[in-house]
């Protein structure tokens, strides 16, 4: 249990509410239904759920921010309740859209600022900040104001702080919320430059885009109402889907589809034409059946024109899982 | 764990203090609109008390009192006003929850967060201390240096102790807690004795004001700098012991005021903002 970087142990963490407009009976909020979960260091592990999921909370029982109301945390073998000293020596946290530091220091300023609260001296933490900062491309910006900074440009800020003490463990809570495509592409990109340059190092990120959770995580848990739904890789969890991987092809026309069912292999066959062409829809038992396809298109005589494999995408196993989508399972929780 | 040096123990408490008075420092001195802020409107409101004591006929002294009280409330308008805001905003723009799981803690930030709050206002203080002498040619002949210097530093502890308090009270309970203490405070503060001695009110109500510390600091370092004529309260040793006494007090309460607000905040998720 302890050589793991984060282990939860049958994790809850309730809100006690007063009574409000949505929320009429003051009853406390289970933010975290028993959450058990483990990842090993080294990974880089992924949180996904809609708004209200209770990914922030999550990260803030990890983090020591908040006590679990039962059940247990270790992060990087400490406990988050009786040795929240030691964990708070090996992690760092960047949220989405924070706005820390002070607005009239420049951003040199500011992450020097940062680097005394870990007790850096000075020559080497400057040092250090310009070496991030040209990672992130900030560098020519290090003597501007953060107030003058465009949102992007103050998340690139903000990752810097969190990579500062070269954490153990690094919390990424929804790191690219409201960026623009651009933005949050680079910040991606550098979150997985650090990875690259500091194996060993272990980061949990929350976000609500699949394609972030697909693009960045070797593992990727699904959360729902504060219960980890689905846990797996993302190749692991679209093969689960029902339907799994197809192919889409299309070539001349043909009649009928018997023969192609006839191909082993071939799970199932549909066939449309369209624009004096088919297209078939394949279900195979695996990738290699396609060659089988091939071939007997091949003895017909028939020219492909295209041939695509197609897997299904994070999006379509969480609404098999939770049976909405993403954007449409928000639960009531503010963003 | 990390290859990037890093100090622990005493001295990332220095750095980490260093490290949060140096926005209070250089960011406070940053917009040059201070110096009208902070020390010519505090100067006109002292300058007033000058000519009502001139216009009463008022001993010369006075003038260098007034000059004297002005100087010190800067000092107490920066506990008072913004340390409390300070925080506020550090909550507000998310710095809290960062500094609250820093490995140096949180008493680092406000240890920080007074240092720079001090030394920016001792500027001030300085500059209204000299352009109101010029002005008004007050001069002063300060009999013990080291005693009326050791008066102000274990005032100024007790006061900043005071501010650590009312900053995590303000937190935990919001606005409220800050107009009642307001409420409260106020008249306390009108009566503690800037622009006239303290004494002047009678002595009870003297020793009720001393619950601010500046109060006693005020009447000790008059009687330093008035020898002859100033109407003390208490003899100086007296008040500095009281003095000490107020600053352990402050600093424990401080102490467990911050204690209880973090406790609070962790079990209650009180301080959390985004969710
Ligand atoms: N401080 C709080 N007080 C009361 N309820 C809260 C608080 N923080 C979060 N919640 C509630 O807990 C649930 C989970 O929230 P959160 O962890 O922020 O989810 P997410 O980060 O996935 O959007 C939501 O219903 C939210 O309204
Ligand atoms: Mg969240």
């Amino acid at each position: 249990m302890s050589n793991l970087a984060i282990a939860t142990q049958d994790l809850v963490r309730t809100y006690r509410t007063r009574k409000s407009a949505g929320n009429p009976s003051g009853a406390p909020v289970v933010a975290l239904d028993g959450v058990t979960l483990d990842i090993p260091p080294g990974e880089f592990f992924g949180l996904l759920g809609p708004n209200g999921a209770g990914k922030t909370t999550f990260i803030k029982v990890l983090v020591t921010l908040l006590l679990p109301t039962s059940g247990s945390a270790r992060v990087a073998g400490f406990d988050v309740v009786g040795q929240a000293q030691q964990v708070r020596e090996r992690i760092s946290m960047v949220s989405g859209g924070e706005h820390s530091g002070y607005g009239l220091l420049t951003v040199r300023e500011q992450l020097w600022m940062f680097s005394q609260f870990y007790g850096m001296p000075t020559q080497t933490a400057l040092a250090r900040i310009d070496e991030l900062l040209r990672v992130v491309g900030l560098y020519e910006e290090r003597n501007r104001r953060v107030s003058a900074l465009s949102s992007g440009m103050r998340q690139k800020m903000n990752m810097v702080r969190g990579l500062l003490p070269d954490p153990e463990i690094l919390f990424l809570d929804e790191p690219t919320v409201g960026l623009d495509v651009e933005a949050a592409r680079d910040v991606r990109a550098y979150i997985k430059e650090w990875i690259h340059a500091t194996p060993g190092r272990t980061i949990l990120l929350t976000t609500h885009y699949m394609h972030e959770a697909e693009e960045l995580c070797d593992r990727v848990a699904i959360i729902h109402k504060g219960r980890i739904v689905a846990c797996d890789t993302p190749a692991a969890l679209r093969r689960r889907t029902a339907g799994g991987t197809y192919f889409v092809l299309t070539t001349e026309p043909l009649d009928g589809t018997a023969w192609v069912s006839q191909v082993p292999g071939v799970q199932r066959a549909d066939a449309r034409a369209s624009d004096g062409r088919t297209e078939l829809r394949l279900q195979l038992a695996d990738d290699g059946v396609i060659a089988g396809v091939v071939k007997a298109l091949a003895d017909r005589e028939r020219r492909i024109f295209s041939l695509q494999k197609i897997e299904p995408s994070l999006e379509d196993v969480f609404v098999q899982i939770v049976g909405r989508r993403l954007e449409e399972a928000d639960e009531g929780g503010r963003a | 764990m990390s290859d990037i040096a890093q100090a622990r123990g005493i001295r990332r408490v220095v750095r980490a203090t260093l490290g949060r008075a140096y926005p209070r420092i250089i960011g406070a001195n940053r917009e040059r609109s201070w110096l009208f802020y902070d020390t010519i409107l505090p100067l006109l409101g002292t300058i007033a008390f000058v000519y009502v004591y001139k216009a009463l006929g008022a001993p010369d002294r006075f003038v260098g009192y007034v000059i004297m009280g002005g100087a010190t409330m800067a000092f107490w308008m920066n506990v008072m006003w913004n340390m409390a805001a300070q925080f506020y905003w550090d909550k507000q723009g998310g710095n809290l929850e960062l500094y609250m799981v820093l490995p140096c803690g949180i008493v680092p930030i406000l240890l920080g967060m007074s240092f720079g709050g001090f030394v920016g206002t001792l500027v001030r203080a300085v500059a209204i201390i000299v352009i109101g002498s010029v002005l008004f040619h007050v001069t002063y002949t300060i009999t013990q240096l080291p005693l009326f210097l050791l008066i102000f530093g274990v005032g100024i502890i007790a006061l900043y102790g005071l501010g650590v308090t009312f900053a995590s009270v303000f937190l935990m309970w919001g606005r409220e807690a800050w107009h009642m203490a307001e409420l409260f405070m106020e008249p306390v503060f009108l009566a503690s004795g800037f622009y006239f001695p303290v004494r002047a009110l009678g002595f009870w109500v003297g020793m009720g004001t001393s619950i601010i510390p500046l109060t006693l600091a005020l009447d000790a370092m008059r009687q330093l700098l008035f020898p002859e004529s100033h109407p003390a309260l208490l003899p100086v040793r007296v008040e500095l012991t009281a003095l000490v006494g107020l600053a352990v007090l402050f600093i424990f309460v401080a102490r467990q005021s911050l204690r209880k607000m973090e406790y609070l905040a962790r079990r209650e998720g009180r301080l959390s903002l985004r969710f």
